[in-house]
């Protein structure tokens, strides 16, 4: 890279830095402490040990991977199945009604994603309104009990990340050719076929990238199965924080997190094979 | 006379005679009394404005047609309402005798090669030509067969598992025609699809197409607004401006009888004079005065006595001689060289006559005239022979 120009030098040196520093040293501490020897009395023994990560290898901690695993595959599916249709639509109109979907879109941005889960409890609450609108319409006979479940964990992941879903995935179809979908048309596919045989796969790179930046922050988002899933829920990100914070066991946290990193660059790895060769990668290019 | 016009038509485009030969054996090759797809009044408007207004064509089995206007005249218009990308305001459009409107595009036997060849990127070749085929469920065998047949003629077996990005833009080219045309369609649409290959590609395309046009026996139409692709490769043209069909005719037909002074502008270059009919001899014979000499003409437009008319003369036509060559200069013209323009073929003066007006001629290089050195500024006769200008009626310009 040419370093001669002074301000370029400047710019880059400070995000390099900024990164090293709060970024890079953090996750070298992360690494080192999950070595470490757990102590009841300091944060951690100074002796080197990988005990954190057999004591990882148990049944309790398998099933939170799972369940975490799974609850965030769920959200992400629904993210997409919520988001590319109305990503296909925004990314298909033109003049102000295009920038109105946007900026509603882009408005949730605007208030911390923590008071808005909050707010989400007063939708689906045993009394929220969610349930008063359902039982005034005669739909439901009886309140429906929905806040501290995973169904309610799914709904604030689905809520919170669904602008990570529709973002990249609109720009691509914006990209897309409108001409191959004619083409395709014309060479006798129907609307069915164009969608799966031509729109999807030049699609894919958004939805590979939305689904890449829903699916990470759902594993390790703690607020979110705190405030909606109650104590019954215990995911990743819940699992960090409590060993930290609660059990004060740092190696143990630190572990985890290790192993949750090495998920997600397997994930981001994943990603970057599947688009291998393509223009229209959205992350990491 | 017709030899002669043969031979300076070869001079203008080297393909232009053999192809004309060609353009006959196709003519008996074919039944070209039946129509494939017939339009009638079609109309395209918009609330301001007819995009295409009262288009009647009949396209003729295993033809060559060639819509040729500049842009924005509604060529590609027409042709996406034949494919049924578009749907007509009014009018109706028949393909094999049958009503199309409503059809979707996936439902008519048509296919369009896209001016940017809309080839899809992420698949290969033979993905891209076995398209079309899977779509209508062909069966394996057939399918191979009929990829390996097309692949063949296009001369595309080395590149079968390339992406379009790895090819170069005459091979996708021969890719997109490949896909539309293994799927067997009754017409080949094509828009303008040598516009973006440089000058020599197009050149070779232009022949390559025609051949493969006739190795594949589908009617084509063709969409364009280069004038010489059109005369070089057409078995008809019609001529279109503004929406508007102009004229309708073999390649011959349009440029040496043009219907009136938009096609002869449009197609190729027109010295355009304004003259008045004197004398009407009968068998189309006249005389017309043009700034002030008599010269005998034919016309074959119903003409009165002092009408006012345009005559057109092709440059190619025009001669230019010297002073020292003339004796009689009784229906010539007198002008200077304005400019002159070394082609290789031939050399294209401008002479400026003495009542001002700027007219082109173009000189071949043949056995009998080898003085073809034009200084500027000298002083030069011009003439035509009579007969070869066309007489068109007076139109406000």
């Amino acid at each position: 890279m040419n370093m001669s120009n002074p301000f370029k030098f400047f710019s880059l040196s400070m995000v390099w830095l900024w990164m090293f520093i709060f970024a890079l040293l953090p996750f070298c501490l992360i690494v080192i402490s999950s070595f470490m020897k757990h102590d009841h009395l300091q944060i951690f023994q100074a002796s080197v040990t990988i005990d954190s990560y057999k004591q990882l290898n148990n049944a309790v901690y398998f099933h939170i991977f799972e369940k975490s695993f799974i609850l965030a595959g769920i959200s992400t599916l629904l993210c997409l199945l919520l988001g590319y249709p109305f990503a296909y639509v925004i990314a298909r109109m033109h003049g102000p009604w295009k920038n109105f979907l946007l900026l509603l879109v882009i408005i949730p941005f605007w208030t911390s994603s923590l008071i808005r889960s909050y707010a989400l409890i007063a939708m689906i609450k045993t009394k929220g309104i969610l349930n008063a609108v359902l039982l005034g319409l005669g739909i439901l006979h009886e309140p429906m009990q929905l806040l501290f479940t995973n169904t309610a964990v799914v709904i604030g992941l689905v809520y919170n990340l669904l602008p990570f879903m529709v973002l990249p995935i609109m720009t691509n179809i914006e990209r897309l050719d409108t001409r191959l979908v004619d083409a395709a048309r014309d060479l006798g596919a129907n609307r069915f076929t164009t969608f799966k045989r031509v729109i999807i796969p030049l699609t894919a790179p958004g939805i590979i990238a939305g689904s890449i930046l829903v699916f990470l922050p759902s594993m390790t988002i703690f607020y979110i199965p705190d405030i909606l899933g109650g104590a019954k829920s215990i995911l990743l990100g819940n699992l960090i924080q409590n060993q930290f914070l609660v059990a004060q066991n740092w190696p143990m946290g630190a572990a985890v997190s290790v192993v949750l990193s090495l998920v997600l660059v397997l994930l981001i790895g994943f990603y970057l094979w599947a688009t291998r060769g393509s223009k229209n990668r959205e992350l990491l290019t | 006379m017709v030899d002669i016009l043969l031979i300076s038509l070869h001079n203008l485009h080297p393909s232009y005679g053999m192809l004309l030969v060609y353009g006959q054996v196709n003519a008996g090759d074919h039944a070209l009394d039946k129509n494939v797809i017939e339009l009638q009044g079609v109309y395209k408007s918009l609330p301001d404005h007819d995009i295409l207004h009262d288009i009647n064509l009949e396209v003729r089995e295993g033809e060559f047609l060639t819509l040729l206007g500049p842009s924005g005249c509604g060529k590609t218009t027409l042709l996406r309402l034949i494919s049924g990308f578009d749907e007509p305001t009014k009018g109706r459009i028949f393909i094999d005798n049958k009503d199309v409107s409503g059809l979707p595009p996936h439902k008519r036997h048509v296919h369009t090669v896209f001016q940017s060849y809309a080839l899809f990127p992420h698949m290969t070749v033979y993905e891209n030509v076995a398209f079309g085929l899977r779509c209508q469920k062909v069966a394996l065998a057939e399918m191979e067969a009929r990829i390996a047949d097309v692949i063949k003629m296009v001369k595309l077996e080395k590149y079968l598992q390339r992406k379009p990005s790895q090819l170069s833009g005459g091979q996708q080219q021969r890719v997109a025609i490949a896909r539309a045309a293994v799927n067997r369609p009754r017409v080949l649409l094509l828009d303008e699809p040598l516009s973006s290959l440089d000058y020599r590609l197009r050149q070779t395309m232009q022949i390559e197409l025609k051949q493969l046009q006739r190795k594949l026996g589908i009617t084509f139409i063709f969409v364009t607004h280069d004038q010489e692709e059109a005369l070089s490769m057409s078995d008809r043209i019609v001529v279109m401006q503004e929406g508007c069909i102009e004229q309708v005719g073999t390649p011959r037909q349009v440029y040496e009888d043009p219907q009136n002074l938009n096609v002869a502008k449009f197609v190729g270059e027109a010295n355009i004079f304004e003259g008045e009919i004197t004398h009407l001899n009968g068998n189309n014979q006249v005389i017309v005065s043009i700034l002030g000499k008599a010269r005998p003409a034919k016309s074959r437009h119903h003409l009165v006595s002092g009408e006012k008319v345009h005559v057109l003369v092709r440059p190619e036509d025009v001669r230019v001689w010297a002073p020292a060559e003339i004796e009689d200069a009784k229906d010539m013209f007198a002008g200077s060289v304005e400019e002159v323009i070394y082609k290789g073929t031939t050399v294209d003066l401008m002479v400026r006559l003495e009542n001002n007006k700027l007219i082109a001629a173009t000189e071949f290089f043949d056995e009998d005239d080898d003085r073809l050195e034009y200084k500027m500024g000298e002083k030069v006769w011009v003439n035509w022979t009579p007969g070869w200008e066309v007489i068109l009626p007076h139109e406000h310009e």
